[in-house]
């Protein structure tokens, strides 16, 4: 398999000692028009790779914010056609952010799994993140999503056995989403000691850099994280600012980039400090 | 798809390791899920052997529900419709008045076992809410419910009795608001607190093992029918019907029938304000294969893959998906699936009210609205088993609201 856009902007990253920042945001929210804007304001403020969430109506594994802004997309009319659709425009004018979109499998099911792959790649996709969509679960959109070179990214939790983890290191590609903790997106227990011990040990089973999400809601947090992964993942707080924003979503784009460029600002003090 | 007579007679209809029933169900969840899926589907699969666990439920069932429950010759209703003969099995006599208990006594035992002290479930119209609070105050564990805030509403009886038992009842205000919502709520749950907490499925939906094991819990119903049935009219019944919203009472009743082939299977689905509407509940009659809450299934979305709003005037009924061995169960063609309206189940429920002194279930009498049509297109030597799968005390309020009648 040839480098794509995600193992290229991760080599590039590791040569200049810059650890990974990765936002999360869920495209259509709170509008259709919002999601291109808020794209570019997210590379504006620092992002190295983007998440993009499909809008599902039943998110279980999301917490009250992420689902909130998925009902938002949803009421606005946004369809998984208009999620391609956003990259697409996206990639016009940004041929090198790596794009992932992130969701649940029926939308996907109900588009026709090998038609969404084909489609999102046309878009001008990187990865994909089907978060209950395990690697036991496999089937055509993971056999067509490989053929097109498309990474797909799997999670793993503080649950994940030894047996499992090595199943999952030898699914993912591009990089690993571990989710920081038992709970779901948003949530607020997060331990910076217990994530770092986990993520050295899951490196003997996992070859791709390992980004951490669930939880990261400050630049002090992101900092901490950033030491020992290779990236940090960051949703809930985004979904927030577009909430708050929600009644003027002109105004999301440049909210959006005002909650990451200080994260930005503060992993790259810490690496600038490791190697002073 | 369908298979042949043969094939029907020698499958084994147990899923596979995985938990996959054919193309459907398996573990389609979060990643932070699947350690304690595979615990729990280990320890199910070495209790099942276990003789000291089997005798504490076979007891409970016994002693604490009160089975056997009674096959019952409907003699009226038989004579009133001159078609076949049809029998209640009545699991609206069980302890908490439904079939519910048997599957939470189950689990509960299983949450025992597995040193949780904490169990939570997920409840639409309030009985699987109802059965698991009971449970969980007989064992000594901490309960906590969720159900849609709408339904609390429409079932504040059940609500107030799971208090009374000591529950904790959660009001889920994301969504539908409705038991999908509750479902996506106890999962968090679950997630969160996968450590001290059991979560107990209330019906043959989710992801692996629940499918398998909310069955094999219920199937004491169907294993009941074959002896009564020889000990009463000296063989198996001519057909079986049960309602379907999860399908737990419907598979309870079928499973141990499924390779007697010369049994016809009928699951009756909630056709809300009818099939040609957009307002129902019936995915296997009308909807098509997807994924939602851990398992693949035929379920109710939108051409974008959104999971619909579905409607019933059974809160019970009123889910979008369906448990994965009965979308397995269609497509080989060992049951049908077909759905009687809402207008159906009320006239049914009335009915049956006044002809047999039995108030059913509005869930139940979806399945009694089929089996009228049914038993008069066969002939009076022939025998039709339903199951009467819960009682209907919870439902006068909502009956007598449509009505038009004031109970307070």
């Amino acid at each position: 398999m040839t480098a794509g856009r995600i193992q290229a902007r991760m080599d590039a990253l590791q040569q200049i000692g810059r650890k990974a920042l990765i936002p999360y945001i869920v495209a259509g929210d709170p509008t259709p028009e919002t999601t291109v804007p808020a794209m570019h304001a997210l590379v504006a403020g620092g992002a190295d790779i983007l998440e993009l969430g499909m809008p599902f109506s039943d998110p279980f594994a999301d917490g009250p914010v992420n689902q909130r802004g998925a009902e938002r997309a949803i009421a606005g009319g946004t369809t998984l056609g208009g999620v391609l659709d956003a990259v697409r425009a996206f990639r016009a004018d940004d041929a090198d952010t790596p794009v992932v979109l992130m969701g649940y499998l029926n939308p996907v099911m109900a588009m026709g799994e090998r038609v969404f792959c084909e489609r999102a790649h046309e878009a001008g996709v990187d990865g994909l993140l089907l978060v209950d969509m395990p690697p036991e679960e496999d089937g055509v959109l993971v056999r067509r999503a490989r053929e097109l070179e498309m990474d797909l990214i799997y999670l793993a939790a503080p649950t994940t056995t030894d047996a499992r983890m090595r199943a999952i290191g030898e699914a993912t590609s591009g990089y690993l989403y571990y989710v920081s903790l038992k709970g779901v997106t948003g949530s607020s227990e997060l331990n910076a000691g217990d994530v770092s011990r986990k993520v050295d040990a899951m490196r003997a089973h996992v070859q791709v850099p390992i980004c951490v999400g669930f939880g990261i809601r400050t630049a002090e947090q992101a900092a901490e994280i950033s030491k020992a992964a290779d990236g940090v993942i960051v949703g809930s707080v985004l979904v927030s600012a577009a909430e708050a924003h929600a009644n003027q979503p002109e105004a999301v784009p440049e909210a959006l980039r005002q909650v990451l460029a200080p994260m930005r600002e503060a992993m790259d003090d810490v690496q600038a400090g490791l190697k002073s | 798809m369908a298979l042949t007579e043969d094939e029907l007679k020698t499958l084994s209809y147990e899923p596979d390791a995985a938990g996959h029933f054919g193309d459907y169900g398996g573990r389609y969840v979060s990643e932070t899920l699947m350690a304690a899926l595979s615990d729990l589907d280990q320890n199910y699969q070495m209790l099942k052997q276990d003789a000291e666990f089997q005798r504490q439920f076979d007891s409970d069932l016994a002693n604490f529900v009160g089975r056997p429950s009674p096959l019952y010759f409907a003699e009226r209703w038989t004579n009133q419709i001159g078609g076949a003969q049809i029998y209640f099995k009545r699991e609206d006599l069980n302890h908490t008045g439904a079939h519910k208990v048997n599957n939470t006594i189950g689990q509960a035992l299983l949450a025992k076992y597995s040193g949780k002290p904490r169990v939570i479930a997920e409840t639409g119209a309030g009985q699987h809410g109802v059965a698991s609070a009971t449970v969980a105050a007989r064992l000594g564990l901490e309960c906590v419910v969720y159900m849609g805030a709408d339904d609390v509403e429409r079932q504040s009886p059940n609500v107030y009795r799971m208090k009374l038992l000591g529950a904790q009842v959660i009001p889920v205000d994301s969504g539908s608001r409705t038991l999908k919502d509750a479902l996506s709520e106890a999962m968090r749950d679950w997630v969160t607190n996968v450590d001290s907490t059991f979560y107990i499925i209330g019906t043959v939906a989710g992801p692996a093992p629940y499918p398998q094991l909310v069955r094999d819990f219920n199937a004491v119903v169907g294993r009941e029918v074959k002896w009564q049935s020889k000990e009463i009219f000296g063989k198996y019944p001519d057909a079986l019907v049960a309602c379907v919203g999860g399908g737990s009472n419907a598979i309870g009743l079928f499973y141990p029938f499924l390779r007697d082939t010369e049994v016809q299977i009928y699951g009756v689905e909630a056709a809300g304000r009818g099939l040609s509407t957009p307002e129902h509940a019936a995915p296997l009659c009308a909807g098509r294969p997807g994924v939602l809450h851990g398992s693949k299934t035929y379920l109710m979305d939108n051409a974008d893959g959104q999971i619909s709003h579905t409607h019933s005037v059974s809160a019970g009924l009123d889910y979008p998906g369906v448990g994965p061995e009965h979308a397995y169960l269609k497509d080989i063609g060992r049951a049908q699936y077909v759905g009687a309206t809402d207008a159906d189940a009320l006239a049914a429920f009335h009915e049956v009210s006044r002809v047999e002194g039995i108030i059913p279930a509005l869930e139940t009498a979806h399945a009694l609205a089929y089996t009228k049509e049914l038993a008069a297109s066969m002939r009076p030597d022939q025998t039709v088993v339903v199951n009467m799968s819960g009682r209907g005390d919870k439902d006068i309020f909502t009956v007598a609201k449509m009505e038009g009648i004031s109970l307070t």
